[in-house]
């Protein structure tokens, strides 16, 4: 049951930023208990690029998201950064979110009738950073991603691939610990999709930790490890 | 503060994003209080007119009227039978004479009628109304002729058929002719024209200087009358108006019976006026506010629909930090925006209508009606607010960024 990696823990002085502990989910629908991830045991050390994988209904959403602080566990425990999760208000937990944890979903969500820039700026805006300061963060992490010409375009005048990478911008404004991506090559077309990979493997390259979600082996394959989900469980 | 100022940013991005929307959800409001504001103004103004009015007769004047009026200050309201002003009149020139010579408190009991009369002169026309009045008119009124005279005493007990002409009517008549010493014909009778009186100004959009004075005793033979309509009295003294009314009243009963008349003074007649316009006021402001509450369930139902198409949206903010304080926030500024604009532009209208309509009725836009319709808006905003907006605060955000 037990995941490779932490055996050999001990040999890696890094402190892991995410631990979760014996982590389980339940869903009461009617009469019937559903257990959605049973048992979970998962530590992510920082510069980390972890593919978790399984087939649909095996629970690999719920898993990110309570990885994300966007879900709590019904049982087990999730430490970040050496906090008990648990014990968080949703308050504590927004505020994880807004500055530890960046997020990149399949359909990008990128807020409409609202320009690149300020969907770039969103998080910071929820951090409180001043709007000169917002600005030229947002800015200068589009273009980054090669978007400096499109920072005042609306999600709708951009392709998949261009609005993926503001969402990747989005989520690397705050600069967080960790990067969430659930199926981010799902709605593209495999070109872009390596495209977008390979911005991961580079962001990985430069440090940040990342987890990816995906039933892709071929997008899997870019991780340097591979987490394997069935039924709840890690196999 | 400056997370506020975004919120605040963000919710006008949205609100302009859906103009026509928007605009019609504000409709209810504007609707509304547009219309308190008006109906408060045109009460208020009639009021404040009406008072004015009443009170340039002079606090000492009493009318007896015809009937049994009831009305009593400050009490219930006018009371009486229907129909209590069309009772038919029971004075005579010897009641006139009783209360001028056996009253001690009274100054002026003058004889009065109005009926509406075709005046001709050459080849110009006109009816309107003509008014029997006693000689005593120009004093009471503070009124007094231009050109020419009033008629005196002598002319009102001989009956004589001599005329005064108010400035409007003199003028269509005469243009810059003197009418002084012509003749003009009222009811088949030709009369004498003594002079022209000042002018008095418009009541509301009725002239009031279209109209002839005749004495009350010549109008009871022009219009084949036997009995005067009403009595105007002055009192001698304004301190002394309850002993006046009360001597009238019990001259009057020596012949005729309590229910034959009504004497009322200014201060009574006022203070059933502004109590029955002030309750009619009331009233349709009340039934312009039920267009606020309808107004307000627009919002409401806009705001809910608003909260589910962007279900996804608030999802992904609470994804990247937005506390369900902040979606709280968000969503009550934008229903608050919409009220409140809502509110500036019926507040707008409202003064910018009860100007408009000055010219011809009398108004008076009342600051209180203006802020109390600003504070109903923001209320709106507020209360109708809530539900959506706790809605999107509450939204699960793994649900909603599932959400298709």
């Amino acid at each position: 049951m037990r995941e490779q990696p932490s055996s050999s823990a001990p040999k890696q002085s890094k402190m892991p930023i995410l631990k979760l502990q014996n982590v389980g989910k339940a869903y009461q629908i009617d009469s019937q208990k559903l257990e959605v991830l049973r048992g979970i045991n998962l530590e992510v050390k920082k510069g980390e690029f972890i593919a978790i994988m399984g087939p649909s209904g095996s629970g690999k959403s719920t898993l990110m998201n309570i990885i994300g602080c966007l879900d709590t566990p019904t049982s087990g425990k999730v430490i970040f950064e050496n906090r008990d999760v648990s014990q968080l208000s949703e308050r504590d937990l927004a505020q994880i979110r807004n500055q530890k944890v960046g997020f990149v979903f399949q359909t990008f969500n990128l807020i409409p009738r609202t320009t690149a820039l300020a969907n770039v700026e969103l998080p910071l805006i929820y951090k409180g950073l001043p709007a000169a300061e917002r600005t030229a963060l947002a800015k200068k992490v589009l273009e980054q991603f090669g978007l400096g010409p499109r920072v005042y375009h609306f999600p709708n005048q951009l392709s998949g691939g261009e609005q993926q990478r503001v969402a990747i911008a989005r989520a690397l404004v705050t600069q967080p610990v960790i990067i969430l991506a659930d199926e981010p090559t799902g709605n593209l077309d495999s070109k872009t999709g390596e495209e977008i990979i390979k911005i991961f493997q580079d962001l990985n390259r430069a440090g940040n930790t990342i987890i990816l979600v995906t039933h892709n082996k071929n997008i899997a394959s870019h991780a340097k490890k591979i987490i394997k989900l069935y039924d709840g469980q890690i196999i | 503060m400056d997370k506020l100022f975004e919120t605040f940013k963000l919710a006008i991005i949205t609100l302009r994003a859906n103009k026509l929307r928007s605009l019609l959800t504000m409709l209810g409001i504007i609707i509304g209080v547009t219309s308190v504001i008006l109906l408060v103004s045109i009460g208020s103004g009639l009021k404040g007119y009406i008072t004015g009015q009443l009170q340039g007769l002079g606090s000492n004047s009493l009318f007896v009227m015809p009937g049994n009026l009831e009305i009593k200050p400050g009490g219930g309201g006018a009371g009486g039978t229907p129909g209590a002003g069309m009772t038919a009149s029971k004075f005579t020139l010897n009641h006139i004479r009783e209360l001028s010579q056996g009253a001690t408190t009274l100054q002026a009991v003058m004889g009065y009628s109005e009926n509406n009369g075709t005046v001709s002169y050459g080849g110009e026309s006109e009816t309107l109304q003509v008014a029997g009045v006693s000689y005593e008119y120009p004093q009471v009124r503070n009124q007094y002729p231009t050109q020419g005279t009033f008629f005196n005493a002598s002319q009102q007990e001989a009956s004589k058929k001599v005329i005064v002409l108010g400035a409007t009517i003199a003028e269509k008549l005469f243009g810059n002719e003197d009418p002084t010493g012509k003749k003009v014909t009222l009811s088949d009778n030709k009369f004498t024209v003594l002079g022209v009186l000042e002018k008095k100004g418009a009541f509301g959009s009725v002239d009031m200087d279209n109209q002839v004075f005749i004495p009350f005793t010549t109008a009871l033979t022009t219009f084949d009358m036997d009995k005067v309509q009403s009595i105007w009295i002055q009192a001698k003294d304004s301190t002394q108006i309850t002993q006046a009314k009360e001597e009238t009243e019990k001259i009057l009963l020596r012949t005729l019976k309590e229910d034959d008349f009504s004497v009322l003074d200014t201060g009574s007649i006022l203070s059933v006026i502004s109590q029955v316009l002030g309750v009619l006021t009331l009233a349709l402001a009340g039934i312009a506010a039920i267009s606020l509450i309808v107004g307000g369930i627009g919002i409401m139902n806009i705001m809910l629909v608003s909260v589910t198409e962007r279900t996804r949206e608030i999802g992904l903010r609470k994804a990247v930090g937005a506390t369900p304080k902040i979606i709280l926030t968000q969503f009550l500024i934008e229903s608050i925006v919409l009220s409140v604009s809502g509110g500036v532009i019926g507040i707008i209208f409202g003064v910018g209508g009860s100007l408009a309509m000055k010219r011809f009725i009398p108004t008076g836009i009342s600051l209180w009606s203006v802020l109390l319709a600003f504070s109903v808006s923001v209320i709106i905003g507020v209360v109708f607010g809530v539900l959506p907006a706790g809605r999107a605060a509450k939204l699960n955000p793994i649900q909603a960024l599932r959400y298709e």
